[in-house]
C-alpha cells in the first residue's frame, strides 16, 4: 500500500513518541501517506491507522480535520489561495481571477489533464508576504503578481 | 478536603472533585449532555457552563475542579444567560421533529430545553441535514438530531473497547459516523442508546412501536449471563416493548450488554408454545391443562412404577429458576430418581462429591476491576459475560495484568499480558508449568501434596508459563501477602471441558500457592442457584451426560431443548428420540422438541415470579411483569400441580415465595448462601497432566447470540454480525496439512454423524482443533464439544 520509503519516513515519526503512543504520530503519517499518494483515500487511512494500530475511524476523524488532507484525489499541483483578509486586502481577488482564467477551473476543481486543483485557503499566518498561495502544502509563493503566477505555472507545466 | 458553596450551599468535598460532582451531591441540577460520571470528560456541549466567583467567564462544571472558598452560583444572571446561549446554539440545526421522535418524552435536549431555553428561536436560516448511517441490526440512527456530545464515541472507546465511532470534519460539518460502511458491533452498542442525550440514536426493535409515557415501567433480572443485571422491563398491552438497565452500581453498573437488551424480541416469537400439547398417535394436539398433567404424570408414574425410579432422567436448564429447580428436584426424588442434573453443557463430573460447597465466582463483581493480576482459563468472556469483560478491561487499563489460558484467541478488547493458546487438551500441561513455576517461585512445592509434586516432576516449564506465573505472583512487584489482589477464574469453555477437573484442581493449586481469588464464571443466571437448590445427581444417580450416554425411559425436560442445549446434540437428539416418554416443560415449539409426548407451555421470565442466584452468590428476586401469554403457566406452578397430580407430598405452595422459603429453610437467604459458597475440593482428585494426543480436537462454542431459548429467537440479535452461518475454521497451517482452501465445502465428522460446513482459516486457533460452534440446528448432529472430529474435502 504504502512504499518501504514512506513506511522508514513514518517509522521515524514514530521513534519521536513513547513506544505505546503510537497514536501520537498520525498526523505525520498521513502527511507522509499523502505525500506518496497524492491524496488520501479511505483506503490509504485504513492502512494508515492498521499500521499505526489504531482504529480507522480514529485516522479518519484527524483526516478529515484538518484542511490540508485531501480525502478526494487532486491534481499533480494542488495551488490553495488564500483569501482571508490581508490577502483580500492586498488584491488576492485578482490572483484568484486570473488563476481560475488561466487554469479555466473553479474552486475546488481539477484541471482536465490532472494537472492543477485550485483551493480556497484560510489564513496561513504570513500576512507579511500576502497576496499568496502554496503549491502542495509544501511551497509558499508570496508577493504575488499576475506576471509572477504566470512565470510559475510556466514553471510547472 | 476543601470547603465550597454551590448557590449558596456550603459542602466539603474532595481534592480533585468537579464542579458537576459537588453539585450531583448536593442535589442541585446542573443542565449537561456530553458529561456523563463514566465516561471520560469532554467538555464539548457547554451546558453545564457555571458562574464562579472571581472569574469574567462562566466555566463548564464538567471540567472545572473546584478549589478551597470557590463561591459557584448554577442560576445566577450570568449563569442563566450561558445556558440560554448554549441551548440556542444548540437548537440552531436540531431539527423540530420531536413527533415522529422516539426519544420524545425522554429526551434531555427537550427537557433541557424546556427548562433552559427561550421559548422561540431567532433562527430562520435553514437546518443542516446529516445523513443516517446504518450501522447494525441494533440501533438506528436519526444524525440531523445529533448534537455532537460524543458520549457514543467515548462509550464505545473507553468502556466498549474498540471505537467503533468517531466525530469526522470539523464545525459545521462535524458528523458521528462508523468507519465508511461499517457497523457498529461491540457486544455493548445497546448502551450508546442510553446514552444518547437526543434522538439521533435509538433503538431500532423499538423504533415507532410506543411513547414513552404509554409504557408501564417493571423491574426484574436479566436471565441470560451469570451477572443478574437489573433491568426494567418495559411493557404495553401486556406486551415486552423493550428492556433497559436498572442502575446498580456493584452488578452492571448503568450499562446492560446487547443479549440482556435485545433478547425480549425473543418473547414475542410466533414460535411460543401458547397451549398444552399431546402427542398421540405420532400426531400434537392441544389440550387443556387439565389432560396435559393428568397425561403426563400418568406416563411418569407408570414407568418409574414399571421400572423403578432410576428410569427417569430429570433435566434442568440452568436458566431455570431457583423455584422450578427445586420442584423438579423434589418431583424426581419423589418419583424415586436421584438423576437430575443442570450441567447440560458439562462433560467432566469427577469432582461431583468432593465439593465443600457450592462453587462460585470467589468475590464479588466490583473485585474484578480492583485486580492487578487476573488468570482467565478457558474462556472467551466477552462472548460470555459481556459485561465482566468490562470491569477486567477497567482493571486491565489501570494497569492490571491479564494472562490468558485459552483454546482460542479471539480479541477481547484489552491488553493481554501473557497468554498461551493452545488446544483444549494441551491447556492442562499449561496449568501445571504453571503451578510448577509458581511452585518454585514461592518456594511452597512442600506445601502441594505429593501426589501433585510427583506429577509436576516431570513438567518442562515454558518461558511462557514462566512468565504468567511471575505475573501472578506479582514477582518484582509490591504485592500485599494478606489479600494480594490476584485472581484466577475458570470461564465456560473450561467448564465444558472434558478435562475439567484437571484444570480446576491445577487452578485451585496455583491459586493457593499466590493466595488469589478463585473462581468460576457461572454460564447462566441460576448455574450457581441451581447447584445450591440441588439439582444434582443423588448417590447413585446419573449427571447430565451420563442420562443421555445411556438413555433413560422416561425424561423430564424444564426448559431444555436437548440438541441445542446439551454438550453432546447427537446423543441428546437419540436419547430423547428413543424415549418412551418425554415431558418438556418448554417456552417454545422446537424442532428439538419433536420427539417429546406432552409440551408444557411455561412461562419466561418475564411472566413468571422466580429468584435467580448469580455467579457472586446474589439471591435476586422478582416478579411476573406481564400476564402469561395464552395458556402458559409460570413453571413453579406447572411443577407444583404436576407433584400433586403425581400424589406426592410436599406441594402445597400458594406462591413463588412460599417455595423460595422452603429452599432456604425459612432462613435469610444470604445466611444460608454464605455458609454454602465455597469452591475448595474435600480431597485431591487422581489428575493426569501428561496426555498426548495427535488427534484433531473441536472447540464446540456456545455462540453468544445461541445461548438460550430466548436469546436463539430474537430477530434482531441474529440479524448482527457476530451470528454468521456457523464454519469449520482452523489455523491455516492445519487447512495445508489437510489438504484444504480456505471457503471450501468440508465433511466434518464426529461419531457416526457428519455436516457439511464451509472450511474457514483462521490464524487465531492453534493447530490442532477446528472450532465448531454449537447450539445450532446445522451443528445439532454432532457430538461432544470438545470431542475428536474428523475434517475432510466434502
Amino acid at each position: 500500500m504504502l512504499s518501504q520509503e514512506s513506511l522508514a519516513k513514518i517509522d521515524r515519526e514514530l521513534t519521536k513518541y513513547p513506544a505505546d503512543r503510537r497514536q501520537a504520530a498520525v498526523m505525520s503519517a498521513l502527511r507522509i501517506a499523502q505525500d506518496e499518494k497524492g491524496w488520501l483515500s479511505k483506503e490509504t487511512v485504513a492502512y494508515v491507522a492498521e499500521y499505526l494500530g489504531i482504529p480507522p475511524i480514529a485516522a479518519l476523524e484527524v483526516a478529515s480535520f484538518y484542511n490540508m488532507y485531501e480525502l478526494e484525489p487532486v491534481g499533480q499541483y494542488k495551488i490553495t489561495v488564500c483569501t482571508n483578509i490581508s490577502c483580500m486586502l492586498r488584491d488576492s481577488d485578482v490572483i484568484v481571477d486570473h488563476l481560475q482564467e488561466r487554469l479555466g477551473i473553479g474552486f475546488n476543481e481539477t484541471t482536465p489533464d490532472g494537472k492543477f486543483t485550485l483551493k480556497e485557503g484560510e489564513c496561513m499566518g504570513c500576512c507579511g508576504g500576502a497576496p499568496l498561495f502554496h503549491i502542495n502544502n509544501k511551497r509558499m509563493c508570496e508577493f504575488l503578481t499576475k506576471e509572477k503566477v504566470d512565470a510559475i505555472l510556466e514553471e510547472l507545466k | 478536603m476543601l470547603n465550597i458553596e454551590i448557590d449558596g450551599k456550603a459542602v466539603e468535598v474532595d481534592h480533585g472533585t468537579t464542579i458537576i460532582d459537588a453539585a450531583d451531591k448536593l442535589g442541585i441540577a446542573i443542565p449537561r449532555f456530553c458529561y456523563h460520571k463514566k465516561l471520560s470528560v469532554a467538555a464539548n456541549c457547554r451546558m453545564c457552563l457555571v458562574q464562579v466567583e472571581k472569574f469574567a467567564k462562566p466555566l463548564p462544571a464538567c471540567a472545572t475542579p473546584v478549589a478551597d472558598g470557590m463561591k459557584i452560583f448554577t442560576r445566577s444572571k450570568a449563569a442563566v444567560e450561558a445556558q440560554k446561549s448554549v441551548m440556542e446554539f444548540l437548537l440552531i440545526n436540531h431539527p423540530l421533529d420531536c413527533p415522529i421522535c422516539d426519544q420524545g418524552g425522554e429526551c434531555d435536549l427537550q427537557d433541557i430545553a424546556v427548562a433552559y431555553g427561550a421559548p422561540a428561536s431567532r433562527y430562520a436560516e435553514e437546518k443542516r441535514v446529516v445523513l443516517n448511517k446504518n450501522i447494525g441490526p441494533l440501533v438506528s440512527t436519526d444524525m440531523t438530531r445529533c448534537i455532537q456530545c460524543t458520549r457514543c464515541v467515548r462509550f464505545l472507546k473507553e468502556v466498549g473497547g474498540m471505537m467503533e465511532l468517531g466525530m469526522v470534519g470539523r464545525g459545521e460539518h462535524a458528523e458521528i459516523t462508523a468507519y465508511v460502511d461499517k457497523s457498529v458491533d461491540s457486544e455493548l452498542s445497546g448502551n450508546i442508546i442510553d446514552l444518547c442525550p437526543v434522538g439521533a440514536l435509538t433503538s431500532k426493535p423499538f423504533r415507532y412501536k410506543a411513547r414513552t409515557w404509554e409504557l408501564t415501567r417493571r423491574p426484574s433480572i436479566a436471565p441470560h449471563d451469570g451477572l443478574g443485571s437489573q433491568i426494567e422491563v418495559h411493557i404495553k398491552d401486556g406486551k415486552v416493548l423493550r428492556v433497559l438497565p436498572r442502575e446498580k452500581e456493584s452488578i452492571n453498573e448503568c450499562w446492560l450488554s446487547d443479549r440482556d437488551r435485545f433478547s425480549y424480541e425473543g418473547l414475542n416469537s410466533p414460535d411460543r408454545l401458547t397451549v398444552p400439547m399431546i402427542k398421540h398417535h405420532g400426531e400434537w394436539h392441544e389440550t387443556d391443562w387439565k389432560t396435559a398433567l393428568e397425561f403426563a404424570a400418568g406416563q411418569l408414574k407408570d414407568i418409574t412404577n414399571a421400572d423403578g425410579g432410576e428410569q427417569l432422567g430429570v433435566l434442568v436448564s440452568p436458566n431455570s429458576t431457583m423455584e422450578e429447580a427445586y420442584l423438579a428436584k423434589q418431583i424426581a426424588h419423589g418419583l424415586g430418581s436421584s438423576n437430575i442434573d443442570y450441567r447440560l453443557r458439562q462433560t467432566d463430573f469427577r469432582l461431583d462429591g468432593k465439593r465443600m460447597g457450592t462453587p462460585w465466582m470467589g468475590c464479588n463483581i466490583p473485585d474484578l476491576q480492583e485486580m492487578d493480576r487476573i488468570l482467565v482459563i478457558g474462556s472467551n468472556l466477552r462472548n460470555e459475560h459481556p459485561l465482566l469483560a468490562n470491569r477486567i478491561r477497567k482493571a486491565v487499563a489501570q494497569g492490571a495484568e491479564l494472562s490468558l489460558v485459552n483454546p482460542m484467541d479471539d480479541d477481547q478488547l484489552m491488553a493481554v499480558k501473557h497468554k498461551a493458546i493452545c488446544t483444549p487438551n494441551d491447556m492442562v500441561n499449561v496449568l501445571a508449568q504453571i503451578l510448577k513455576a509458581m511452585s518454585g517461585l514461592q518456594r511452597l512445592s512442600l506445601c502441594l501434596p505429593k501426589s501433585l509434586n510427583d506429577l509436576l516432576e516431570t513438567v518442562r516449564v515454558w518461558d511462557n508459563s514462566q512468565a504468567m506465573a511471575e505475573s501472578l505472583a506479582g514477582l518484582g512487584k509490591e504485592v500485599d501477602l494478606v489479600s494480594p489482589r490476584t485472581g484466577i477464574f475458570l470461564g465456560n469453555i473450561a467448564q465444558s471441558h472434558p478435562r475439567f477437573t484437571e484444570l480446576y484442581s491445577l487452578a485451585e493449586a496455583i491459586a493457593s500457592l499466590c493466595g488469589a481469588t478463585f473462581g468460576i464464571l457461572s454460564p447462566a443466571a441460576n448455574s450457581t442457584g441451581a447447584h445450591l437448590v440441588g439439582v444434582l445427581p443423588g448417590e447413585h444417580g446419573l449427571n447430565a451426560k451420563a442420562m443421555l450416554e445411556s438413555p433413560r425411559k422416561a425424561y423430564l425436560l424444564v426448559n431444555v431443548e436437548p440438541e441445542l442445549d446439551c454438550h453432546h446434540a447427537a446423543q441428546a437428539r437419540q436419547a430423547i428420540a428413543e424415549a418412551e416418554c418425554v415431558i418438556a416443560l418448554t417456552a417454545y415449539k422446537s424442532e428439538a422438541l419433536e420427539h417429546a409426548d406432552v409440551l408444557l407451555p411455561i412461562a419466561p421470565f418475564t411472566e413468571t415470579s422466580g429468584t435467580y442466584m448469580s455467579m457472586e452468590g446474589r439471591v435476586q428476586s422478582f416478579t411476573a411483569v406481564t400476564k402469561p401469554l395464552g395458556e402458559c403457566r409460570p413453571g413453579w406452578k406447572i411443577l407444583r400441580v404436576l407433584g400433586n397430580t403425581l400424589g406426592l407430598s410436599g406441594f402445597d405452595f400458594d406462591s413463588s415465595e412460599q417455595v423460595k422459603n422452603a429452599i432456604f429453610g425459612g432462613q435469610k437467604p444470604s445466611t444460608v448462601v454464605w455458609n454454602s459458597l465455597n469452591n475448595n475440593l474435600r480431597e485431591l482428585i487422581d489428575i493426569q497432566v501428561k496426555i498426548k494426543s495427535n488427534v484433531l480436537q473441536r472447540l464446540g462454542e456456545v455462540p453468544q447470540f445461541q445461548s438460550d431459548a430466548i436469546v436463539r429467537r430474537s430477530p434482531p440479535l441474529q440479524k448482527t454480525r457476530a451470528v454468521q452461518a456457523p464454519v469449520a475454521a482452523m489455523h491455516s497451517q492445519l487447512l495445508t496439512e489437510l489438504g484444504l482452501d480456505d471457503g471450501e465445502m468440508v465433511t466434518v465428522k464426529q461419531g457416526v454423524a457428519s455436516v457439511l460446513l464451509k472450511a474457514k482459516r483462521d490464524d487465531r486457533l492453534p493447530h490442532g482443533v477446528v472450532r465448531v460452534p454449537t447450539a445450532l440446528p446445522v451443528t445439532s448432529l454432532l457430538g461432544d464439544l470438545m470431542g475428536e472430529i474428523e475434517v475432510t474435502r466434502a
